[in-house]
């Protein structure tokens, strides 16, 4: 680990919420940022200024704070698409999160395109937000869905791709980074061979763009969707980037304001982009609140994030790998992000993650949402420490520590139960 | 607030490693199984009721924490012996009480899944 890479402690003390002890005197050790991140104290500003200084409601009334608000809403789309490389503004959809996102293409786009005995490419790593939205095409249109296997190791197995990916294959739907396995999915060679067989592809985002350069134009995809509440945003806003060509052909999903162009007695046409798709009052502090989320993630970089979460998971796969009776999941460290999934043979990962907060230690313990992949690597549950840019050293190795103490404690002793 | 010194209090963890009856029941002529949808946790237990109406033996399998192993090693050592309607009056919070150890709500459940799967395999007869 060059200690170069890491980012400097002091930016913890942009996040108010770290500052603080739990369970007494245990510092809060904040280890769950794949599930949701913290904010800065830009982000929360941002939003009380909105909300106390600027705010009406946007596009429609012609008076000076909602000329404000619509500012500064358009402003946060103009920083999404710089944030994400894309051509154009009216490509950003602001929508709930990712799972709306995904929705929508899947509603839309989907209903739309889908033929029986179509196929439907997924892999057994998706999140359920990845799964359920295709599952339920499927059952819309008879469309079939089919799945890239996984290498042992957790990564996508791309060699007899031309089995799975054929001219049958209408889109191919793939997270760009696991939020289980933490693996690093090659998005851009994927969406280049889904286009040689006239597939589209739609990128799961949600735990890549908080951590990862993102560039739509350079991965060349056709859909990418993302949540602010994983990237020091607010929550119940995200975004939908769809090609300009893709986006216009497609039917409107949800009906009402903002989406219309006109409305008779009884028909209605579409509003433009980006407008088809932001029907009633749009998340617009939220929005706000995202674009200050995005200023403060540019201001600090991108790369120089995943080179800190790259630091951190290097140590914590090295020093958690000495764990007795540990298995952890997913491909070695360089290959992927800044988070690690784990179980031991004892205790199960509820427990762990009970005793781990009593250390003032935050994880995630369940199925994190993928139970199919949890199916197929044999567990019911694991383990999950997620770093972002604020989290040390220091806290990475207080969880492997306190790992090796939870293991320790319920190792086999030879206890017995008094019999009665 | 419960400690998880009450939650992995001694007796727990003694019915953790030493479990009472964990394994199968050829005899069983009533099982059922169920599972925690928020953990993933599973528990199979399978009952051997004999013509007096009692519960003449059982034994539980599954995979979870040790909060739903715990109790379900704890539920069944209580049980065998019983009759069906000792047990359909055995109640979730006579369940609570015998775990011993307070519980947060959603650890609760993890408690309350080996119950939940008893009173469901008395009225699942086996081969029905």
């Amino acid at each position: 680990m060059t200690a170069s890479a890491l980012l400097p402690e002091s930016l913890r003390q942009d996040f108010p919420i770290l500052a603080q002890h739990v369970h007494g005197d245990k510092p809060l050790v904040f280890l769950d940022n794949a599930a949701s991140s913290q904010r800065p104290e830009a982000v929360i500003k941002a939003m009380v200024e909105s909300y106390a200084c600027d705010y009406a409601n946007v596009h429609r009334g012609i008076h000076v704070l909602s000329e404000r608000s619509t500012d500064a809403y358009e402003l946060a789309r103009s920083k999404v698409r710089a944030f994400l490389g894309a051509a154009y503004e009216h490509e950003i959809i602001f929508t709930s999160g990712t799972t709306a996102g995904i929705n929508l293409v899947a509603r839309s786009w989907g209903d739309a395109n889908l033929r029986a005995g179509d196929e439907i490419l997924l892999n057994l790593m998706e999140h359920h937000s990845n799964l359920v939205p295709w599952f339920q095409l499927a059952e819309r249109t008879g469309a079939v869905v089919r799945h890239i296997p996984l290498t042992e190791d957790g990564r996508l197995d791309l060699y007899d791709l031309d089995e799975y990916l054929t001219p049958r294959t209408r889109i191919v739907a793939v997270t760009a980074v696991s939020n289980t396995l933490g693996t690093i999915n090659p998005v851009r060679e994927l969406a280049r061979a889904a286009h040689d067989v006239g597939a589209v592809v739609l990128v799961d985002a949600a735990q890549s763009a908080p951590h990862l350069r993102t560039d739509v134009q350079e991965l060349d995809v056709d859909f990418l969707a993302l949540s602010g509440h994983k990237m020091c945003g607010p929550t119940g806003i995200g975004v939908l980037y769809g090609r300009a060509e893709l986006l216009e052909a497609m039917p409107p999903m949800f009906g009402g304001g903002s989406m219309i162009n006109r409305v008779y007695a009884d028909r209605f046409t579409s509003a433009d982009l980006p407008a088809k798709f932001e029907a009633g009052t749009p998340p617009i502090v939220g929005a706000i609140g995202l674009g200050a989320a995005i200023d403060y993630l540019e201001a600090i970089g991108l790369d120089r994030i995943h080179a800190h979460e790259q630091a951190l998971v290097e140590r914590a796969w090295e020093g958690l790998s000495q764990v007795e009776g540990i298995r952890l999941l997913g491909p070695r460290p360089e290959l992927r992000a800044g988070l690690v999934s784990f179980v031991l043979d004892r205790p199960h990962a509820h427990d762990i993650a009970q005793l781990l907060d009593r250390e003032g230690i935050a994880v995630r313990a369940g199925h994190h949402c993928t139970q199919p992949l949890h199916d197929h690597l044999g567990i019911t549950a694991s383990t999950r420490a997620s770093f972002y840019l604020y989290n040390t050293v220091g806290e990475v190795d207080a969880l492997i520590a306190a790992v090796r103490d939870v293991r320790d404690r319920f190792k086999p002793t030879g206890r017995k139960r008094r019999r009665a | 607030m419960p400690s998880e010194e009450e939650i992995y209090q001694d007796h727990i963890l003694d019915h953790y490693e030493d479990p009472f009856h964990r394994g199968k029941l050829p005899t069983a002529t009533h099982a059922h199984e169920d599972k925690n949808p928020l953990c993933g946790d599973v528990v199979r237990i399978e009952l051997q009721l004999d013509r007096d109406g009692r519960v003449s033996d059982a034994y539980f399998s599954g995979d979870g924490c040790v909060i739903s192993q715990a109790s379900a090693s704890m539920l069944l050592e209580a049980l065998v012996g019983k009759t069906v309607d000792e047990v359909k009056e055995f109640s979730a919070e006579d369940m609570l009480k015998l775990y011993g150890a307070r519980l947060t709500p959603n650890r609760q459940k993890c408690c309350l899944l080996s119950w939940r799967v008893v009173q469901q395999a008395l009225y699942s007869p086996v081969g029905a």
